[in-house]
């Protein structure tokens, strides 16, 4: 092992490598921030340039560029409450209520020690365990996974405060609605459509995703610009704030990253299930462990709250090298993409990649590390530049809020009903944000739907039938106790508040 | 039962639900895979069902906490305002072209936010959206659909 990482530093310590990673995070940071444009596009479109490199140089690149736009998405998700892809969902619900008390440039400066933080663990993990992780990954049966869904679901409940606990399970399923809209993935049928052509592929993540954060979030500005309540809550969006992290901030972070970044890249090394689910665990996992003084500040600008998935989906993003690499199973939509270059390589990913290209499987490992470094060195001194963006007069932010929002679904479709789809969920988000009915479920659930329902499928159709393959199998009956477990858990603290 | 916006919130999703579940009954399913264990529509059903009982359990049971949202200071007219010019550019986006009908609808926009800072809206609706649209079409070879562009020889 000591050689094949010393091959792979060698590989990516070369000029050109070192070259590669920083364009990679420079251009992966940019399109990251665009909303529409997630890490799959990027890494899309930088497929063609890849193929004019050898294998280990374009997979560096694309490594890069990968890591960038998570990051920019980040960006993206604090400062305009707009996640372009579903893996920073959850640094939004911390990240962007701290930029609106004018401390963007440090939810900014957190955000980029966590991602490197949760990166340089994760790259560790994957240094020693990669292999006999992709052991235990592929223990895993359709029954896990549904459980595993379950329990993602039952995040919620770190979401749901006094009283929210029925709304945000109303949203849950809401969200699955809304996922189950379109042709069935193994049938072909055709699902609550209305003989609209337009829903027969079902509703984009994005379109949903920009509805209920981005476009209902700039609606509901203007709709509360004079409420006086709501004027006195923000401080003032001009003010960046210093990125500088406070020693008590970086004290919470190191109970934080750790514990964050483990589940991250436990979550991301399980095929198909990725950033998000990691994201949102971690969120909720965070929730449970701080304090009763530290709980009541999730969801209003928590620096746990905004370390923990941050940690989590860079964790995650590793992590999903691990099936691929070893397995040729992409971890997720993006490492999918890779998976497809590294074969137009002529690589074929398995057990035995790190025998038959050492080279390759080792300058990848070292490359993320070296991302990593490269990320924060660029991202750091431009944190200010990139928070002014707060500063834009509302009469102007909002405007072109609404504009990226309508851009980003435009230039996936080209299509006028998506445009209106959009704007009705956004007004439908709009009035339910007024009645304090919490977003961000209905986005993990409909993010899960698909995966959900081809899990239950699965295992329906191979225990006949019998709903007895929940409590068959001792894993999946574990994930299903510490859903139970949260559950119970929450409903006795809010009964006890009450009382 | 205290009657409140969340609870008609509540009710209107236990209709929403109701309707659901008919239609996930209507889904025209294989003869063969009409008694599978799981077929197209066994999900949409659970689903149905999941939804009438917690919307119903809202229903029923007391609210910890009535949230009350004061109408008066809500701007109804100018968020109505950006949403239909929003309806408006979606309908235009693709006769028109990509550049006109954005260009068009951040200058309204800003105008009925209020702004009035005619060279700053200029700058900010029209140059704006063609150096955007140059990184997208140009830098990023994404495709933008504009009748409007290739009409004057812009656009190819």
């Amino acid at each position: 092992m000591i050689e094949g990482i010393l091959i792979g530093l060698s590989t990516a310590l070369t000029l050109q490598n070192i070259f590669m990673v920083m364009i990679g995070c420079f251009f992966g940071t940019i399109i990251g921030m665009l909303p529409g444009l997630g890490p799959m596009t990027a890494i899309a479109l930088m497929i063609p340039i890849t193929y004019g490199f050898d294998p280990a140089t374009g997979l560096i690149l694309m490594a890069g560029v990968y890591y960038g736009a998570v990051f920019g998405g980040s960006t993206s998700s604090i400062l305009l409450n707009a996640p372009g892809v579903p893996g920073t969902v959850a640094t939004s619900f911390d990240g962007y209520p701290m930029a609106q008390q004018g401390k963007a440039g440090k939810a900014l400066a957190i955000a980029a020690w966590s991602s490197f933080a949760g990166g340089t663990f994760s790259a560790i993990y994957l240094l020693f365990l990669a292999p006999s992780l992709s052991k235990v990954s592929l223990s895993f049966r359709s029954p896990d996974y549904f459980a595993l869904m379950i329990l993602g679901l039952t995040a919620i409940a770190a979401f749901s405060s006094k009283g929210q606990f029925l709304k945000a399970m109303m949203m849950v399923v809401l969200g699955l609605m809304l996922a189950s809209v379109g042709q069935d993935s193994l049938s072909d049928i055709t699902r609550f459509t209305f003989d609209n052509m337009n829903l027969t592929d079902g509703i984009s993540f994005v379109l949903v995703v920009m509805a209920t954060f981005a476009m209902s979030e700039a609606l509901t500005i203007i709709l509360k610009r004079n409420d006086p309540t709501a004027a006195a809550k923000q401080v003032s969006l001009t003010e960046l704030g210093s990125i500088k992290i406070n020693k008590e901030d970086r004290k919470k972070m190191y109970k934080t990253i750790p514990r964050s970044s483990v589940i991250g890249f436990l979550i991301g090394v399980l095929p198909g299930a990725g950033a998000t689910i990691a994201s949102f665990l971690a969120y909720g996992m965070e929730r449970n462990l701080v304090n009763d003084d530290e709980k009541q500040k999730f969801g209003k600008g928590s620096v746990n709250g905004l370390s923990a998935p941050e940690t989590a989906n860079n964790a995650a993003c590793s992590g999903s090298f691990v099936p691929m690499l070893t397995l040729g199973i992409p971890g997720s939509g993006t490492t999918a993409v890779m998976l497809g270059a590294l074969l137009g390589f002529g690589v074929q990913p398995g057990p035995r990649l790190y025998m038959t290209n050492p080279e390759i499987f080792w300058s990848i490992i070292m490359s993320m590390y070296i991302g990593m470094v490269i990320l924060l060195i660029l991202n750091l001194p431009l944190i200010p530049y990139i928070a002014r963006i707060l500063a834009v007069p509302k009469n102007y932010l909002i405007p072109l809020i609404l504009f990226f929002s309508i851009t980003g679904i435009y230039v996936m479709s080209f299509n006028n009903f998506d445009i209106y789809l959009m704007i009705g969920i956004a007004v439908v988000a709009t009035f339910l944000r007024l009645y304090d009915f919490p977003m961000p479920p209905l986005i993990l659930a409909f993010v899960l739907g698909g995966l959900m329902e081809e899990n239950l499928r699965r295992s329906l159709l191979l225990s006949n039938g019998s709903w007895e393959f929940l409590w068959d199998r001792t894993l999946t009956l574990c994930i299903l106790l510490t859903t139970a477990f949260i559950v119970i858990w929450h409903i006795y603290k809010s009964f006890k508040k009450k009382n | 039962m205290n009657i409140n916006t969340t609870k008609i919130i509540s009710l209107l999703f236990f209709i929403f639900s109701a309707f659901y579940l008919y239609t996930a009954y209507q889904i025209q399913v294989f003869a063969f895979d009409e008694n599978a264990p799981f077929n197209a529509k066994t999900f949409p059903i659970y689903l149905g069902y999941v939804g009438l009982f917690f919307s119903g359990l809202k229903l029923i049971l007391p609210d910890p906490e009535t949230i009350k949202v004061e109408h008066r200071n809500l701007e109804y007219k100018k968020t109505a305002i950006l949403i239909i010019i929003a309806i408006i550019y979606g309908a235009t986006i693709l006769k028109v072209g990509y550049f006109l009908t954005t260009s068009f609808f951040l200058f309204g926009s800003y105008y009925f936010l209020g702004e009035r800072r005619w060279i700053l809206m200029f700058l900010l609706s029209f140059p704006f959206v063609a150096a955007f649209m140059y990184l997208l079409h140009g830098v990023l070879e994404i495709y933008l659909r504009d009748p409007f562009l290739q009409l004057i020889g812009v656009m190819g």
